[in-house]
């Protein structure tokens, strides 16, 4: 026999007087866990995003919408390729690097394939020479980017997954995702028939766990030629130097592309940010409302169970109890309530973030035991703030009412 | 004061100096005990009989050092215990002294051997030496087959019984009772009272308040109370 024994054998005597205030611990809890889950993951899932495209400003077709560019989806709607011309004549200060594209939807085998026309560096360099414009020297005023030396435009094809542009692209060579790579077990060297045309196929890009997995890259003047479309491309992809350029970029080149669309990589992903936001703040709210909800019931709850046990913690007092000790025990009771609501409120708040978080984010949810180390020694703190004043009245008990009748 | 316990050869278990308890409640004064002088000696089984209300619980209180008097002094062993921490109070308590009650105050969510271990636990037994002297004072009072019962699977008198094996636990020097056979059938009852005879002719001390005229006659002296004045009566000195 000890404190943790009797404080047990009492709880289990009636477990239904603790179950509405360990409910509301638990899901205080629940609630807290799961918002916060899917709050980050939601929060890291465009940091990625924005990552993966960098300072970038999309010039699209006035009609196309952002949807149509992630889904890759934009053989509908076209923009001159001259635009690309127009930009770099045009020696906006920010401007680092242009990716012009243009999408066609395909088939490998029997799979749907993305084929993308892209236009590698090298050959900007050979516009720009012949064109006597100082390619992309240009930096806006105060930009914190260290200024680039000399480019060599020869790195390896691998990095158009990073860097959104490839250095070398020949007419008749292709750069595959990892999943085309995977279902179609082609490797570098060997050849693919895309549209009547046999590519080489250059290099296989490293998994970045987007739509690019799924494409297959080529020159965007071959594309152009297997498809019939002209001189056309679906998206210019115009890397700033910084995230600072890119916003001032996109009133320029709205004003030298009247026909076109501009927007930013953060215009894209705001709606996702004002949601996270908004997350954020309601798991405030809910950490408000488990303070005061579960703090309010554990502290109702026991309150009654010193009052319907004066006789006794009296006797317990006669029989030896001090004062401390009586405090303990109903403190022990609320810290063992708190624990049991907190950690069934932490696995019960995971699964709802790992059900929710896919259905209605789109993201993965994985377990953050930081978090839910935060939210158990939050809800510990809680009930055990909430049991203080209530274990000091039963402190203040009166051990004469061993004697009283019942 | 040593000189004169050797010529007494008894020691005093209680002194009470001057001791008051008022009550007020709505402006009305009840004096609840009163008592200008009184000593209990060690070894001396003191019956205390009086009408409803006259102050016989209060008294068992300030002997137990759980309700402090308005004014006097209660020495217990020597000791002023009212004029000892609360912790210290408390820890006399629970190593000198053992309560009865009339309804017996088991936990109701513990089993017999628990309840047994109470006492102990509160002393800072080690668990396995709680549960030998737990399951060997229940034995002694024949219940050694009940010992996972809980008090509502016990009858009264087996209950009871359980609460003198709590009482004994902690080998106390003084047993205070409540009525300790108010509730209890002839033969639990003549069980209790041979346990107390038991428990004097060890040389120890109990305080035991009765209505029973046949339980007050087996003690040793008679303490009347009256509206919480003491008046003493019939002095039997025990062998
Ligand atoms: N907590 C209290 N508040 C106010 N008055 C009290 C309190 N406890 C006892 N009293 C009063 O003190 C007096 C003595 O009470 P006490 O309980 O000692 O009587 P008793 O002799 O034990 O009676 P009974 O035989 O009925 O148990 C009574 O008049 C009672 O009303
Ligand atoms: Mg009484």
């Amino acid at each position: 026999m000890n404190l943790k024994t009797l404080v047990w054998r009492e709880i289990w005597e009636r477990p239904s007087a603790m179950l509405t205030s360990t409910l509301a611990i638990l899901l205080g809890v629940t609630a807290l866990v799961a918002i916060r889950h899917v709050t980050v993951f939601s929060e890291r899932e465009v940091g990625q995003q924005l990552q993966s495209l960098g300072a970038n400003v999309l010039v699209l077709p006035k009609n196309s919408t952002l949807q149509d560019y992630y889904s890759a989806d934009l053989t509908e709607q076209t923009l001159p390729e001259s635009h690309v011309a127009s930009i770099l004549l045009a020696n906006l200060p920010g401007v680092e690097r242009l990716s012009p594209k243009l999408c066609v939807s395909t088939k490998v085998g029997d799979r749907d394939v993305t084929l993308t026309g892209i236009l590698p560096q090298t050959e900007f360099q050979a516009k720009a020479v012949w064109q006597t414009v100082t390619l992309f020297s240009n930096k806006h005023e105060g930009c914190k980017k260290a200024a680039c030396g000399p480019k060599t435009y020869d790195a390896a094809p691998e990095t158009l997954a990073s860097q959104r542009t490839i250095d070398q692209l020949k007419g008749n060579e292709a750069v595959i995702g990892a999943d085309v790579a995977d279902f179609s077990g082609l490797k570098p060297g060997k050849s693919l028939t895309l549209l009547g045309e046999k590519l080489q196929v250059l290099a296989v890009l490293p998994r970045t766990g987007t739509i690019d997995d799924s494409r297959v890259f080529a020159h965007l003047h071959t594309v152009q030629r297997l498809t019939n479309s002209g001189e056309v491309v679906n998206a210019i992809e115009v890397m700033g130097c910084c995230e600072d350029a890119a916003g001032k970029l996109v009133p320029s080149l709205a004003e030298l592309l009247p026909d076109a669309k501009v927007v930013t990589i953060s215009q894209v992903v705001s709606t996702q940010v004002g949601i996270n936001r908004l997350m954020s703040q309601m798991s405030l709210l809910v950490l408000g409302i488990l303070v005061v909800v579960g703090g309010a019931s554990v502290a109702s709850t026991i309150s009654s169970n010193v009052r319907e046990r004066r006789r006794e913690v009296g006797t317990l007092m006669a029989l030896g109890a001090t004062p401390s000790l009586v405090a303990r025990m109903f403190l022990l009771k609320a810290w063992l309530l708190g624990i049991v609501g907190a950690v069934s409120g932490c696995v019960l708040g995971l699964i709802v973030a790992k059900v929710l978080g896919s259905q209605w984010a789109g993201v993965s949810v994985k377990p953050l035991p930081g978090l839910m180390g935060i939210a158990i020694v939050a809800a510990l703190a809680v009930t055990t703030l909430a049991a203080l004043w209530p274990a000091r009245s039963a402190a203040k008990l009166d051990p004469c009412s061993c004697f009283q009748e019942v | 004061m040593h000189a004169s316990r050797v010529r007494h050869e008894r020691l005093n278990m209680f002194q009470l100096h001057e001791v008051t308890k008022v009550y007020r409640r709505r402006e009305q004064e009840v004096v609840a005990f009163k008592a200008c002088s009184l000593a209990i000696t060690q070894g001396e089984y003191v019956a205390v009989v009086g009408p409803s209300g006259s102050g016989k619980t209060t008294l068992l209180s300030i002997l137990g050092g759980m309700l402090s008097p308005d004014c006097g002094q209660v020495l217990f062993d020597g000791e002023s215990l009212y004029d000892l921490p609360i912790a210290e109070r408390t820890k006399r308590r629970r190593e000198r002294i053992g309560f009865v009650f009339q309804t017996f105050n088991l936990v109701p969510y513990l089993t017999a051997l628990e309840n047994v271990q109470v006492p102990l636990f509160l002393n800072d037994v080690a668990n396995a030496e709680q549960e030998e002297r737990a399951m060997a004072l229940l034995g002694q009072v024949g219940l050694g087959n009940r010992l996972d019962h809980k008090p509502s699977e016990l009858s009264t008198g087996q209950q009871q019984r359980v609460a003198l094996a709590r009482t004994l636990a902690n080998n106390p020097s003084v047993i205070l009772a409540d009525e300790p056979t108010g509730n209890l059938d002839p033969d639990s009852r003549e069980a209790v009272l041979a346990m107390f005879d038991q428990f004097v002719r060890e040389g120890r001390t109990i305080v035991m308040v009765t209505h029973d005229p046949a339980a007050a006659l087996r003690a040793t002296r008679r303490l009347t109370l009256r509206d919480g004045e003491v008046q003493e009566a019939m002095i039997r000195h025990a062998a």
